[in-house]
């Protein structure tokens, strides 16, 4: 793809560009790690390698239901709005990407308008909604909103994947005498399935990330999120700031988004661009 | 990509293309009907979640309404307004939302081409730098914040030690400088990767001719990348800025909009939970929503951008 004839100045040029990127990139995320293992009287050492390493940040929020709880829900609720959302916006999106029918238009302007839609306008309506039916500190409570903000990008990710599928493979399985649901399980399934990965991932780290939400329709432990979860950790004396332990708590629920990314990089930047840009 | 989208398209439409209303054939109604059908699931979610609370906080704005004295409501018509926008505080947290959405975007436009460019040039190791650079676009935005925090408090943090054991989060502009880096290092990658699919469009044959008739490397950036990604660029900005108009989470964590840093979904935010003020709440997430409206009028309207999913419409 690039241009053939490379130099080696050029090839080391973008070479340290590379190291930069990645380091600029990994730096911050570093500091987290070292600052999660360090001990107490550590933390108050700027230098990025511990001085005094321990485990016992991590100890300390894995063995009490402040985190742990949070870190349920934040699975749970997670995971219940992406595989709504993922269902709902799967129909959807066949119906844009392979029938007409007035109003389609109509659809992803909502969808368009949904995605750049300032979450904090909703937050006041919403919260005195949900309190009214009880709704509030509840997981629908939060499922509910995470599965309208994930339809939009869900619609516009899987529309796009869609649209690429061939689907005369159905026809032409069909020919060859299979029945209407063998064509679908054996030859569309399939086809579809990736796009639907993407877009399950990208919803779920929506709704991972969120914060503002989690923040402002939960009230106790029972719902509230690990993202939320974090402001309300305690140090070991009333004076003394949880550093420790709020950094062990963003390493793990960091872990799950290195995982996702060392695995579905290409997934990842395959449904971002799908969306945004058409080719 | 667009013109087998447009074959597919049409071979999916076998039905008669006229608008004659009344003959639409039984098949073409049963697609109609099944269209509907498969929508409405997701329809009914997005207006119960968005259109209707709009409404409900278009309503509320006209009322006062502080859930600390429930027996005082009342409809006071556009009072709500007046007040918040002759109130210093909206200002104050518009100006700072307005500089933080400039700087941010603006400047990780520049280094969003940069990491592009890498990305697109790189011979070896690109997945690496890939996978490097979406750990930023999916980090938690709080977890990410609190390691701000910590990096730039005095005495413990590497930068604050790097720059003279500085307390920038302690004073307005430099606390408004570290949420403008914050926001650039978590937004930088997804707007390289949105450059990175514009820079693949533009013909490696144009910038050889190019090349060959004497065209610096900056000319054929200014003349021919730039132009051609033009496209790409507006959708990343348009994006970008809306995203960045209703930053919370990093000010939150990182000066909770403490000597004047909060932007205005903090504000909003304070109204309702620690004021209680159902109705200034309101008031100032209706403005909000205006604010947004209006960027993306802007962006649609004055720049050209193309809205996401209208290629779809006309096809």
């Amino acid at each position: 793809m690039a241009a053939v004839t490379t130099t080696p100045r050029q090839k080391f040029g973008w070479g340290s560009a590379n190291f930069v990127v990645i380091a600029l990139a990994l730096i911050p995320v570093l500091w987290m790690v070292s600052l999660s293992f360090k001990t107490p009287a550590a933390i108050l050492d700027p230098s990025f390698i511990p001085a005094s390493w321990t485990l016992g940040n991590y100890h300390q929020i894995l063995s009490t239901s402040q985190f742990l709880q949070p870190l349920i829900n934040s699975i749970g609720i997670g995971l219940i709005a992406t595989l709504i959302a993922v269902i709902l916006a799967s129909m959807a999106a066949y119906a844009v990407a392979r029938l007409r029918f007035p109003g389609k238009s109509v659809l992803i302007g909502m969808a368009l308008l949904i995605a750049i839609f300032p979450q904090i306008a909703l937050v006041t309506p919403l919260f005195n909604i949900e309190r009214s039916l009880g709704l509030f500190n509840t997981w629908p409570g939060l499922i509910i909103p995470y599965i309208a903000f994930g339809l939009p990008l869900g619609i516009y990710v899987l529309s796009a994947f869609f649209r690429e599928i061939p689907w005369e493979l159905e026809k032409a399985a069909k020919v060859d005498g299979a029945t209407p649901f063998q064509a679908f399980i054996r030859v569309i399934a399939p086809l579809a399935a990736p796009g639907m990965v993407t877009t399950a991932i990208l919803v779920f780290l929506a709704c991972w990330n969120d914060f503002l939400f989690a923040i402002s329709f939960t009230s106790t432990i029972s719902s509230r999120t690990a993202p939320a979860a974090m402001e309300y950790f305690s140090g070991s004396s009333q004076f003394t700031v949880p550093t420790g332990p709020i950094a062990a708590a963003a390493v793990v629920i960091t872990i799950p988004i290195i995982i996702f990314v060392l695995f579905f990089q290409r997934r990842i930047v395959a449904g971002l661009t799908s969306g945004a840009v058409k080719g | 990509m667009s013109a087998t989208t447009e074959v597919t398209a049409g071979t999916a439409a076998d039905q008669p293309t006229k608008k004659g209303k009344p003959q639409l054939s039984e098949g073409a109604r049963a697609e109609r009907r099944l269209g509907w059908m498969l929508c409405a699931p997701a329809v009914i979610v997005m207006i119960a979640v968005t259109g209707y609370p709009l409404i409900y906080a278009l309503w509320l704005s006209l009322e006062r309404y502080n859930l600390e004295f429930p027996q005082n409501i009342k409809f006071i018509g556009f009072s709500n307004y007046g007040a918040v926008l002759t109130s210093p505080y909206w200002w104050q947290a518009l100006k700072v939302t307005v500089i933080i959405t400039v700087f941010s975007v603006s400047i990780s436009l520049v280094l969003g081409m940069l990491l592009a460019f890498v990305m697109y040039r790189t011979l070896f190791g690109r997945g690496t730098v890939r996978t490097a650079s979406l750990v930023p676009y999916g980090i938690v935005t709080v977890a990410a914040a609190y390691g701000w925090q910590y990096a730039w408090t005095p005495g413990q943090g590497y930068l604050s030690a790097l720059f003279n054991d500085s307390a920038p989060l302690t004073s307005e502009v430099k606390a408004i400088a570290v949420i403008i880096v914050a926001e650039i290092w978590k937004t930088t990658p997804f707007m390289g990767l949105l450059l990175l699919a514009g820079l693949s469009l533009v013909p490696e044959d144009l910038q050889k001719a190019a090349k060959v008739d004497g065209a610096t490397a900056w000319q054929r950036f200014t003349k021919i990348t730039l132009p051609l990604m033009k496209p790409a660029i507006l959708v990343a900005l348009l994006f970008r800025t809306l995203d960045s108009f209703r930053i919370f989470d990093n000010i939150f964590i990182l000066t909770a909009g403490a000597n004047n840093t909060g932007s205005v979904s903090i504000l909003g935010y304070d109204n309702l939970f620690n004021a209680l003020n159902l109705g200034i709440g309101s008031t100032i997430s209706v403005l909000i929503f205006i604010c947004v409206a209006i960027i993306a009028i802007l962006f649609i309207k004055g720049f050209g951008t193309a809205a996401p999913g209208t290629d779809i419409e006309t096809r």
